[in-house]
């Protein structure tokens, strides 16, 4: 059973355009140009329960305007939602209280208030029973280790502090999907690896299906089983981040450290992509050439310290296929 | 407790908190109340015509205005229009809960928290020293005491009209200066309605501004009589479950409109 069904999603914006200058500025007052932007243009997928599925894509891509429709907030031009049965821009609010979303750059903390109190709020407003809210809230506050701020205010607190907070807060109603608009933004690398554990964990433990759009591609390796990437309004890729990696480039990295400096290392089935003093790194087609032959043929030729075979860094993946979708 | 009146009680111990903004409140309104007691003052030296209000009772009602200043939905509320400016206001529709009934809570709040610290020391501070007389009877401080509990009720649905008002007018700007003009002319702050020619009353007792301020004062001073509180509290309850209607209605156009073109 599929707990998010999307199917053929549209939405455009209309934009007033202005032209530049006093007498654009003019213009403009006596009539109104009109550009229509296709921000989703047919998106279509859909997810299974427990799912922990990356949203990726350059900015201005869609992914938040599909965040915004899926969590009840924007309604589409055309196109079918069904989320848990329920068809989130109607109904908003019997609909709002089995989802959980937090936006890394908004908080849904009440600002002048202790975290605590903003917790026991949400209770009131999510109508939680008295006992299961302290159930669940002790143990947010302990897997998310929140105990030493709780009565700080929440304009007090350090972003990492407050992004742990906002997770808790998303999560005290227990829902059954989670939406994460780039959870990770801006967090030092401390409170990233905190963040992501907890995502891990809310996921496999309490098996709840996350969504999660980042421009962080750690985020995407260490926490994602499957990865959507949205470009222009459309779906360009959806799948495992192996296929990812296939369907974008087949190709391997070869490191080598040699032993001497300076020497010019070559293969004829192997590209050179860097060179940083005695590393040097290759690229090669494994279906040209197996990495085993590879290594061999440079170990025999030249004096290797140290070798090591690894996939190109999903950055630059990424950037191939936003590259790709700019030319085409 | 329920949702709402936990955001009421939430956002009432957080304003609470403001204490410096209620002396600085307080002294402002001391100085205001003072100049506007010499010019009625001097009014009422000059003019041999009877007036349809005694002095006293005039500085009785300008000290009560004073007083409860807070409480007039004469701006709208700060963080609404922040929302509003940034977007974010479409988040408050991730919360289970009618944004009519949520923004009016809110405003409940905003209206009583603040008056609350302010009015007690103005009180205290009028009948010591500023000739401020204490209510007619008990019967009308009971009337006073209801009429105040009506003023804030339709204080709270006109303050929560204006606040959806800006998903219009996003500036803010048009609002923020027609209104406060309107309602402190029309509730009497500026001139008590007694003193306002007879035609301008007649309009001035069927508007809803009169419910804020004007009947509960004349409830006070016993220009009212406490048979007529019933009669006050329709006007306010009337126009509140009025605005209540259009605030609903509003809203529901506003998160068209909203979810339509985006935040």
């Amino acid at each position: 059973m599929s707990r998010i069904t999307v199917e053929n999603l549209v939405k455009t914006f209309r934009v007033a355009e202005r032209q530049p200058g006093m007498w654009g500025a003019l213009k403009g007052v006596a009539s109104r140009k009109h550009r229509v932007i296709r921000a989703l243009d047919g998106i279509s997928f859909t997810l299974d329960a427990g799912e922990l599925v990356g949203y990726i894509g350059p900015n201005g891509a869609g992914k938040s305007t599909t965040v915004k429709i899926l969590s009840g907030i924007l309604v589409p031009d055309s196109g079918r939602v069904e989320i848990l049965g329920k068809v989130p821009w109607k109904d908003r609010i019997r609909y709002v209280s089995c989802i959980g979303v937090v936006f890394g750059q908004r908080t849904q903390l009440w600002w002048d208030l202790p975290v605590i109190e903003s917790f026991d709020l949400l209770k009131d407003i999510y109508r939680v029973p008295d006992a299961a809210h302290v159930k669940t809230r002790d143990e947010l506050i302990d897997l998310l280790n929140l105990k030493g701020f709780l009565d700080t205010p929440v304009r007090q607190l350090s972003l990492g502090q407050r992004m742990r907070c906002d997770l808790a807060a998303s999560l005290l109603h227990e829902p059954e999907i989670l939406f994460l608009d780039e959870p990770t933004i801006g967090l030092d690398a401390v409170s990233k690896l905190a963040v992501r554990d907890f995502i891990r964990k809310v996921n496999r433990e309490k098996e709840v299906t996350v969504i999660l759009t980042t421009h962080d591609m750690d985020d995407i390796e260490t926490l994602c089983n499957r990865v959507m990437v949205i470009g222009n309004g459309r779906i360009l890729s959806d799948g495992t981040l192996g296929d990812l990696r296939k369907r974008v480039t087949g190709e391997r990295r070869l490191i080598v450290q040699l032993a001497e400096d300076g020497m010019d290392v070559e293969d004829k089935d192997a590209e050179l992509v860097r060179r940083e003093g005695n590393r040097i790194e290759f690229r090669f087609d494994p279906d040209r050439i197996p990495a085993a032959t590879l290594i061999s043929r440079l170990a025999s030729k030249y004096p290797v310290r140290d070798l090591f075979v690894e996939n190109p860094p999903i950055e630059e993946i990424i950037a191939e296929l936003y590259n790709d979708l700019g030319s085409a | 407790m329920t949702a709402y009146t936990a955001i009421v009680s939430a956002r009432f111990r957080m304003l609470l908190q403001y204490r410096a903004a209620a002396m600085a409140g307080v002294v402002t309104q001391v100085f205001w109340g003072l100049i506007r007691v010499m010019i009625f003052e001097a009014f009422y030296r000059s003019t041999t015509a009877s007036q349809p209000m005694e002095l006293m009772d005039v500085i009785t009602y300008v000290w009560l205005g004073q007083a409860f200043l807070a409480m007039i939905p004469w701006n709208t509320d700060p963080e609404i229009r922040q929302m509003v400016r940034t977007g974010t206001v479409a988040y408050e529709m991730l919360k289970p809960v009618g944004l009519y009934n949520l923004w009016y809570a809110r405003a409940l709040a905003t209206r009583t928290a603040p008056t609350l610290l302010r009015s007690i020391p103005i009180f205290v501070l009028g009948m010591l020293f500023f000739g401020m007389k204490a209510p007619e009877s008990m019967v009308s401080t009971v009337g006073f005491a209801a009429a105040m509990a009506g003023a804030i009720i339709l204080s709270a649905a006109i303050s929560t009209v204006l606040n959806i008002s800006l998903m219009w007018t996003i500036s803010a700007e048009g609002v923020g200066r027609l209104v406060p003009a309107m309602v402190i002319l029309f509730s009497g702050l500026a001139i008590p309605i007694p003193l306002f020619p007879d035609w301008a009353q007649k309009v001035l007792h069927v508007l809803p501004f009169a419910g804020l301020s004007d009947y509960p004062f004349r409830l006070y001073v016993g220009q009212i009589p406490p048979e007529n509180l019933w009669m006050v509290l329709a006007h306010q309850i009337g126009w509140t479950i009025l605005l209540a209607f259009l605030g609903k209605y509003m809203v529901s156009r506003g998160i068209k409109r909203m979810t339509v073109q985006g935040g």
